[in-house]
């Protein structure tokens, strides 16, 4: 992090006379606002990304307020089914004549929901899963090895909708089904992480001070996970939006009448998307820019939290 | 290179067990008694003919009014003979295998079809990528790998229908064709699948053949080759695409992951009649037997592709057998 010291004072560093004559400028406290315009200048398209994240949390808070149409309120009679999109509705409307700019809006909705909360869950319990397997270490650190191993075998969408057949359709449904499939992958990296950060000759000197083991986890391993972990829930974020919409548009998602992206893609979408080309260009359009930007969030986040990532793709 | 074989092997026996675990786990966490379903499912007014007797019977027949252990057990021990069970839907011929391997194969077909397409188009990405780190084409190249990421598959399932109805007023022909049938419509059936299942796995190998390109380029040996006064072409194919596709090989394990996902969707959209739509259909007709055994499948698949990929990476870099 080489930020021009001189021009940084400028910018609003404070100047301290030492002796008569000798002016220096002490580097400025690296308030928040700085941390921003130092990450947006240096990674731009991460800055893109989290400003799409900041839009996503506005529209899914005030969707009631944004949105210009019950979104579960079908039309059939008015003109509304199939419509255009006109200054009446902007994304046209829907086979049931729903308006479908407000199902894209309470859309974000589901998304960041699903996306959020089992990203958090997924990673979070990984998180401890990894770490108590390199504490506990031995027998404990094999069986929970092997646990993984085996439901690393389930590629996450099959495992997800293995899931949702057993439990069926509902949008705190899918949130478990996601977070079951995201706890092998995170613990599977955390622990890898741990194994290495535990060799450090720091948490040898913790220990020769007479640290406990819960000391060791809460002030060194953690606090050096923690930029990984982050970067691990961003990933997730993205993977947890695009998946739900997967099982939404396959069915075995969010219930049918429920204003979610991929469901909005599927069934009589896909029937009419050559009569109503739209239904099924802005939810697609909706997942993709969202997707894409959490994933260059991502990207950047790491890039910036955890040095020894940099530049690995 | 023995005692890592046999140090893999051991480890997959364990593994292998537990996935099974979980398969029967997952489908024991369905709400109600299968017995039920299975009468309930049937014409209306089944509910009236519902009796007791007529419920036990079929738990008697299913074997679900045994402890749990021992279903267990019978459902492993028919598996090591080859019986995966018998579907809950499929009246006339009930035993899933013989859906199973009918469905196989379609999907294998698609899956190599769309990964034969998108190495082609990733690995020359990839390595363009790298050798011109930071220039126009580079970054023009890792901008189509981060769409190719964040483009949802059944979208780009969806708008490719729609283009190709649209636009080429091209649909493909309806009956669905074997490969060995009639190869040219089975092809005609299968490419555009091949292609909307391919765009995110090309731009996953693409980007792990750049940065897997870029570690490489960075070796001591590349400098040497370069001193040597060799071909730039000769350098960058020889000694550093041979050494950078290394890591993709690891890669393959969850790159068919994704794969076998993405046919599940590509197949529901395309009306492919393969494993993924057969896991979907069979959802919809509540036919568990048949979810077990097309999940069991994949993860088995998954499990030793991977358990090959892991030998393989150990014969082509001595370095992990030792290690």
């Amino acid at each position: 992090m080489s930020l021009d010291r001189g021009s940084e004072a400028a910018r609003g560093g404070e100047f301290v006379q030492v002796e008569p004559g000798v002016v220096i400028a002490l580097r400025p406290k690296r308030t928040l606002w700085l941390n921003v315009v130092y990450f947006a200048t240096r990674k731009p398209l991460g800055a893109f990304g989290a400003t799409v994240a900041i839009i996503l949390v506005i529209l899914a808070a005030f969707a009631g307020v944004i949105s210009t149409h019950d979104p579960y309120r079908t039309n059939v009679q008015s003109g509304a089914q199939y419509a255009n999109p006109s200054a009446e509705h902007w994304f046209g409307g829907d086979h049931l004549g729903r308006d479908v700019f407000s199902r894209v809006i309470h859309g974000a909705r589901v998304s960041l929901y699903v996306g959020v909360a089992s990203a958090f869950l997924g990673s979070s319990m990984g998180l401890i899963l990894g770490v108590a397997s390199v504490q506990l270490g031995g027998k404990v650190d094999l069986a929970v090895q092997r646990v993984v191993d085996a439901m690393m075998a389930f590629p996450g969408l099959i495992l997800a909708i293995a899931i949702m057949s057993a439990l069926g359709a509902s949008v705190h449904n899918v949130v478990i089904a996601l977070t079951v499939a995201f706890v092998p992958s995170t613990a599977r990296i955390v622990r890898s992480q741990s194994l290495a950060i535990i060799e450090m000759d720091y948490v040898l000197a913790a220990r020769a001070v007479g640290a406990g083991n819960w000391r060791i986890i809460l002030r060194h391993i953690i606090p050096n996970i923690f930029a990984l972990y982050l970067v691990v829930l961003t990933f997730y974020i993205g993977g947890a939006i695009i998946s739900e919409a997967g099982l939404s548009f396959l069915g075995v998602g969010s219930p049918i009448d429920t204003p979610s992206w991929g469901g909005m893609l599927s069934g009589a979408t896909r029937q009419y998307v050559s009569l109503a080309p739209w239904l099924a260009v802005f939810p697609g359009l909706a997942i993709f820019v969202v997707v894409f930007s959490w994933n260059v969030l991502g990207d950047a986040l790491r890039d910036v939290l955890d040095p020894r990532l940099r530049g690995t793709d | 290179m023995k005692t890592y074989v046999a140090k893999r092997a051991l480890l997959f026996v364990p593994t292998m067990f537990l996935v099974t675990v979980a398969v029967f786990v997952i489908m024991r966490i369905v709400p109600g008694d299968p017995a039920l379903i299975i009468l309930g499912e049937g014409e209306d007014g089944a509910a009236d003919n519902l009796t007791e007797a007529k419920l036990a019977k079929l738990r008697a027949k299913l074997g679900t009014d045994r402890p749990i252990y021992v279903q267990y057990g019978t459902w492993v021990g028919n598996m090591l003979k080859g019986n995966l069970g018998d579907s809950y839907f499929y009246e006339g011929r009930p035993q899933v295998t013989y859906y199973l391997k009918d469905r196989i194969p379609t999907t294998v077909e698609l899956a190599l079809m769309s990964l034969i397409l998108a190495s082609v188009v990733a690995v020359p990405l990839g390595v363009l990528s790298a050798i011109k780190q930071d220039s126009v084409s580079d970054y023009a190249a890792r901008i189509v790998t981060l769409l190719g990421i964040a483009l949802p598959n059944f979208w780009v399932a969806v708008m490719t229908i729609f283009f190709l109805v649209l636009i080429f007023q091209w649909a493909p022909p309806l009956a669905y064709e074997k490969a060995w049938n009639d190869p040219w419509t089975n092809f005609q059936q299968l490419i555009f699948p091949a292609i909307a299942l391919g765009t995110s796995n090309m731009a996953f190998i693409a980007r792990i053949t750049r940065s897997a390109m870029l570690e490489v380029l960075r070796e001591d040996y590349i400098r040497t080759a370069r001193s040597k006064g060799l071909a730039e072409r000769v350098i960058v194919y020889r000694h550093a695409l041979r050494n950078a596709l290394l890591p993709v090989v690891t890669l393959f394990g969850f790159e068919l992951g994704r794969l076998i996902s993405g046919t599940v969707i590509i197949e529901t959209i395309f009306l492919v009649p393969g494993m993924g739509k057969l896991l979907i259909d069979s959802i919809g007709n509540r036919d568990f037997p048949m979810i077990q055994a097309v999940v069991l499948v994949i993860a088995v698949t998954v499990l030793v592709m991977n358990l090959f990929a892991d030998l393989l990476y150990a014969w082509l870099d001595p370095r992990i057998r030792y290690s």
